[in-house]
């Protein structure tokens, strides 16, 4: 009789008010496996863990297609404690650890050993003596098992990043009925030795017969500790393989690859773009949390739509952050031969430079005021616009109105007046809003960063071909930072790709599909250093 | 609903214009004359205006209401005080103490800013606490000040000043007089209330100026106002600055309308009360406007002016000013559960 | 140095009494005496603070909610005249449904009020107030029956101001009496003739024992765990919001019996003015002790009583003789519990935003 597979996930789909997210993604793990999941942002990885782990994100939004099976039987998780009972345990990226407790509190957080005593008898379980000695020695017995040898009862904090993910990974295997173990981007914050440490941990646990998901995107890793690969793609299964049938450059190629026809790419030759650099970039570094930059260099040409791409948490979203001043920065930046002075977002904005923010609702939109107060804000500050002629100025009602309209109409911005409160547009909306914000001020560079995340299909081209319009009709030069390489490639005319913080290259959209995957994998210098030995 | 009346007005504002209304339909089935009430209603609304309206730049700027406003209530009992050590009577007082609460004000609001930006997210409770702390450190000073006027000072050689100093022939009711006039039994205390009128115009003017536009900004979204290149610690303690000037200016206005100057522990529920006045009115604890100022300071302490006679006759007993507990705390207890839209004040 | 850095609050306030009590002219009997009455009466009320403080609540301002639950109870036993230890004792038994009432509704505003809990619990203390104002003076003699006409005020309606508590004054300080005789020992010959009432002392000596003991219980280590991170203690699927309201109650009803042996020391019962400041001296004593908005010992709650009412004692005194104004001392000292909160409020939201920063 064949044993049955660990896990298997049938046919699962899933859709958020008519997006499609996930589609036909099937796989089984076997017992004491390792199956790793690989893919670009929005490939769906997350949304398949919450699918597994019974978030009730997933739930309150219509459920899922298809069917999870563990051990052979099918199974329904409708929440993350149903998830633990049946033995599923997940690693997050960021830690669920609390730093005043031992490290012993925290593996046994919420599952305490516990000894009755008078008061209990009366009043239940809440007052149970804590039984101390116990608990230390299941502690022991995980960080044990998993080779860390610190003592069990120092606090978690000050403790090393890479001792916290395996106190994380402790506590998973605390629980002694944990079957399968989710790990999600686990040696994102680790150095190598420690990556190659847990790397070791996951054999031990696999020794053990428990299976392991693992959710990277670092390939090499991805190579030396699978059994199975799965590579999912815009929401579907691309590739299901093995380390031995394939390489780094498949993988990476499989990631990124997509049909884009010829006739939608608007990015123009080389040649077409004079030489002239409006922007030079040398040795930038930028403190933003998760996106952080360390030591970009790099020219923009004046006109050009220029495009940043790379996976998340490499860097690439620090970039405009850092020079436009909202994060702290460091380095050289000219514009037209003039340096350009940093953490300072008024010099920027002064120097005709504009910014429309990834953090839409965060940095970019004030949600409590009108559409037309959103668009003419920063304009009112920076360049006293909009304001009434005469000794006292004050803001001029008409003025303000009867500009916001004109922008509404220009750029379609559905809504029901200029009056209306933008946390009421919806996320395209709300963009268009951004933009027009941004475009108000007259700048004569635009940075632009994820400017069609979170928005359907339809207001997506509005937007991109607008900004296309832009620069073509007034020569407005724009850096577009996206996670979406298809649109980077369909309106950019050069795009560099940032891995860890530096820039791994610049590619033309033009360029193969294996160069922006290994590119965005970091593995393209690796691979080609290799070559030239 | 949610354009609805009771959308538009909010819960609190309806139930306690009908409960207003309620008093009303009360006081006149009972006989009352209707006629002083709605003079004292007018009165007092004018009285208040000032103090409530000094809630609404730090609540634009994103620092909640001005728990701290002790801090320029002060500032407006020195300059008082000192209009009458003076010797000084009529509209001399009242601007001199005006002339000299104002300044004295905004320095207070300066040195109040620099402790509100250090404390950002928790600018209500430690307004609270500091506010109370300064009282009672004033009370010290009152009880010790050189001051000599025998209209201040306890007779019969006590220490420091009495603990209310009555205005009578100096400044009182000196606005409420200005060209007022009468309608049927009800009086109306024109000067009071252009006075207010005057306020509002002057803010009105500011909160749309550059500066206003920005306070509004930092306090709408402090990394969207840092993005745009706005300094929000500037805005805030312009503020305060603002607030607290206002509430200087606004004690006097309300002293020469009561007709006595309150010194040692008066000004402790000052703030609380002016909280909850523009709460009433409709204002959240991160954006108001003038009109809610208005509204929330005429509701207020319409109730509170109805409810003493009504309740005289109805009951016998004083349950005016268990009402005014009940319902100004009440109020802000309301808004600090109400979800919040961003932001984490205490 | 860097333990006086860490409890610079109370060395200072070491140093302040010192001052004051050089200054008040007071004999030591007379200042010892008075303070140990009041570390006996009050160290309840201060102690009941730590709960929610160590649940992520900061201060419970919201602890004149239990002071009110236990004066009920007392007006109960007045009502009925329940006398002596027992009667004491009845109070504190029919304080708790009243407490644990209050508690649960304080728990429930604070868990919708989540981050604002201070500001929210200051102004739970007026309101409440309020009602119990609205309770006392109107609805007493009215919808509520009282057959004791002499409790009433003369309209027949609403509590006289002051309640005698006679029936059971120091039915438990009086209990047994230590009075040390003659030690020759240094530093212990201090602690000669003074009254020490046994009996309330070991009261809150069980109760310090219980509130260690029961941050040894899963209960206490769900309150630790809710106290430092809300969000990953919902994750490993503890009830967050339930918890929370189990330790307002826990603190409710500690002051509940906190205010019934205060006012079992002092011998009545100022019905509308007992409990209005006993969250402000709570809190104040517990901060003067060293204790900050997120934590706090049992040894800090019980040198901040001591610190805390010494300075109260000695205030008036040295006022008088420093200043030439009694007045002035008792405004100081008033002075001195509003503004040690503000700084220490004010202290705790800085060291947040550096944190986050």
């Amino acid at each position: 009789m064949t044993a049955k597979a660990r896990l298997e996930m049938r046919n699962i789909g899933k859709e958020y008010y008519g997006n499609r997210v996930l589609k036909g993604v099937s796989f089984t793990l076997d017992e004491g496996k390792v199956l790793s999941l690989v893919g670009e942002n929005g490939a769906g990885k997350s949304t398949l863990m919450n699918i597994l782990f019974g978030m009730p994100v997933i739930h309150s939004t219509g459920g899922f297609d298809g069917g999870v099976y563990l051990d052979g039987t099918s199974v329904s998780i409708r929440s993350p404690e149903e998830a633990m009972k049946l033995g599923i345990g997940m690693v997050h990226q960021e830690f669920m650890l609390l730093p005043g407790f031992t490290i012993t509190e925290n593996i046994k957080l919420n599952r305490e050993t516990t000894k009755g005593n008078l008061f209990s008898r009366l009043f239940g379980k809440p007052m149970k003596w804590l039984d101390m000695p116990s608990m230390q020695k299941d502690a022991r017995d995980s960080m044990d098992a998993i080779g860390l040898g610190i003592d069990e009862m120092l606090p978690v904090r000050g403790l090393p990043v890479g001792h916290m993910q395996f106190v994380e990974i402790a506590r998973e295997l605390d629980k002694k009925n944990i079957r399968l173990l989710v790990l999600d981007e686990p040696t994102a914050v680790l150095t190598e030795t420690d990556a190659d440490k847990l790397l070791e941990a996951m054999r031990v646990l696999t020794d053990k017969g428990i299976s392991i998901l693992f959710i990277s995107h670092r390939l090499d890793e991805v190579m030396k500790a699978s059994d199975k690969i799965v590579i999912l793609r815009d929401g579907e299964q691309i590739a299901e393989t093995t380390p031995d049938e394939t390489t780094i450059e498949r993988i990476a190629e499989l990631m990124v690859g997509r049909k884009i026809e010829s006739g939608q790419m608007h990015g123009r030759a080389v040649s077409s773009i004079k030489d002239e650099f409006l922007l030079q970039i040398k040795e930038l570094h930028v403190e933003m949390p998760g996106e952080a930059v360390k030591g970009v260099t790099l020219d923009i040409k004046k006109g050009e739509i220029l495009g940043i791409g790379g996976l998340a948490g490499q860097g690439k979203i620090g970039i405009a952050n850092g020079i436009m001043g909202l994060f702290p920065s460091r380095g050289e930046v000219l514009k037209n031969g003039l340096p350009l002075r940093l953490n300072d977002a008024r010099f920027a904005l002064d120097n005709s430079m504009a910014f429309v923010s990834e953090d839409r609702r965060g940095t970019g939109l004030l949600l409590d005021d009108s559409i037309e107060f959103n668009i003419v804000a920063t304009a009112t500050q920076i360049q006293g616009k909009f304001m009434t002629r005469g000794k006292l100025r004050i803001l001029h009602s008409k003025a303000v109105s009867d500009y916001a309209a004109r922008m509404i109409k220009e750029l379609d911005i559905r809504c029901t007046g200029p009056s209306q409160l933008t946390r009421r547009l919806s996320g395209g909306n709300q963009q268009k809003v951004c933009i027009a914000r941004a475009i108000t001020l007259a700048p004569n560079l635009l940075f632009v960063s994820e400017p069609t995340r979170g928005i359907d299909i339809g207001a997506k081209k509005l937007i991109l071909d607008h900004l296309v319009k832009l620069n073509r009709e007034q020569g407005l030069t724009i850096i577009m930072t996206s996670s979406e390489l298809a649109e980077l490639r369909s309106i950019c005319d050069r795009i560099a790709i940032v891995y860890q913080g530096k820039l791994e290259g610049i590619l033309l959209p033009t360029d193969s599909d294996r160069d922006f995957g290994l590119m965005m994998a970091g593995e393209y210098h690796k691979l080609h250093e290799k070559e030239a030995v | 609903m949610e354009n609805g009346l009771l959308g538009r007005m909010g819960i609190p504002r309806l139930i306690i214009s009908l409960f207003l209304a309620f008093l009303v339909a009360m006081a006149f089935s009972y006989g009352l004359p209707m006629g002083q009430i709605f003079s004292a209603m007018l009165t007092r609304f004018g009285m208040n205006a000032l103090l409530v309206m000094a809630m609404i730049p730090t609540i634009q700027a994103g620092a909640g209401p001005n728990f701290g406003l002790p801090f320029g209530i002060i500032c407006g009992l020195i300059g008082a005080t000192l209009a009458i050590e003076l010797d000084l009577r009529n509209f001399t007082a009242l601007f001199f103490a005006i002339g000299v609460s104002i300044p004295l004000g905004a320095f207070a609001g300066w040195l109040y800013g620099l402790l509100l930006n250090r404390v950002k997210g928790q600018e209500m409770t430690v307004g609270t606490y500091m506010g109370f702390s300064i009282v009672s450190l004033m009370c010290i000073f009152w009880l010790m000040a050189p001051y000599s006027s025998p209209e201040m000072v306890w007779p019969y050689g006590g220490d420091g000043l009495r603990v209310t100093v009555v205005l009578d022939g100096r400044m009182e009711q000196l606005l409420d007089r200005l060209w007022s006039f009468t309608i049927g039994s009800v009086r109306i205390p024109t000067g009071l209330l252009l006075v207010t009128i005057f306020c509002c115009i002057l803010l009105w003017l500011f909160l749309r100026t550059r500066t206003g536009l920005a306070m509004s900004i930092v306090g709408s979204n402090p990394r969207f106002a840092e993005a745009s290149g706005l300094n929000v610690n500037k805005y805030r303690m312009i503020a305060s600055i603002i607030s607290c000037a206002m509430g200087a200016a606004g004690i006097v206005i309300y002293s020469q309308s009561y007709g006595f100057i309150q010194l040692y522990q008066a000004p402790l529920y000052m703030a609380l009360y002016s909280v909850s006045a523009i709460l009433i009115g409709g204002a959240s604890l991160q954006r108001a406007t003038i009109t809610q100022a208005l509204i929330g300071t005429f509701l207020f302490n319409a109730l509170l002016v109805i409810a003493l006679p009504v309740a005289n006759v109805a009951m016998d007993s004083d349950i005016s000013e268990i009402m005014r507990v009940i319902i100004s705390n009440g109020i802000i207890l309301y808004a600090l559960t109400r979800r919040e839209v961003g932001g984490d004040a205490r | 140095m860097k333990l006086i850095q860490r409890n610079i609050v109370p060395i200072l306030f070491i140093i302040l009494c010192t001052i004051g009590f050089q200054y008040s002219g007071l004999s030591w009997m007379f200042f010892a005496n008075d303070l140990m009455a009041r570390l006996a009466r009050n160290s309840f009320l201060v102690i009941s603070l730590i709960i929610p403080v160590l649940a992520g609540m900061g201060l419970n301002f919201g602890i004149v909610l239990g002071a009110m639950a236990g004066q009920f109870a007392a007006f109960i036993t007045v009502v009925h005249n329940l006398t002596g230890v027992g009667g004491f004792f009845a109070a504190c038994v029919m304080a708790i449904p009243f407490a644990v009432l209050f508690g649960w509704l304080t728990g429930i505003l604070f868990n919708k009020a989540k981050g604002k809990e201070m500001i929210t619990g200051l102004i739970l203390g007026f309101f409440a107030n309020g009602v119990y104002q609205l309770i006392c003076l109107i609805f007493i003699g009215w919808l509520i029956p009282i057959s004791n006409k002499a409790l009433l005020l003369p309209s027949g309606v609403g509590f006289v101001n002051t309640l005698d508590l006679k029936i059971w004054q120091y039915a438990i300080d009086k209990f047994y009496v230590f009075r040390a005789r003659g030690i020759d020992i240094p530093v212990l010959k201090y602690l000669n003739n003074i009254n020490i009432p046994v009996l309330t002392l070991v009261i809150v000596a069980i109760l310090c024992t219980a509130v260690v003991l029961l941050f040894k219980t899963k209960l206490g280590q769900d309150f630790r765990a809710v106290g430092q991170n809300r969000h990953i203690a919902e994750i490993a699927g503890i009830k967050v919001d339930k918890v929370r309201i189990i330790a307002v109650i826990f603190s409710t009803v500690l002051a509940a019996w906190g205010q019934l042996i205060f006012l079992q020391n002092i011998g009545n019962v100022q019905v509308y003015g007992s409990h209005v400041q006993v969250g402000t001296f709570a809190v104040a004593a517990l901060l003067i002790g060293g204790a900050t908005v997120s934590k706090a010992t049992i040894g800090q709650a019980l040198l901040g009583t001591v610190l805390f009412h010494a300075l109260f004692i000695v205030s008036p005194l040295a006022g008088k003789n420093l200043m030439g104004s009694a007045q002035v001392g008792e405004y100081f000292r008033v002075f001195i519990a509003y503004g040690v909160i503000g700084i220490a409020l004010a202290l705790h939201a800085w060291q947040r935003l550096a944190k986050k920063t």
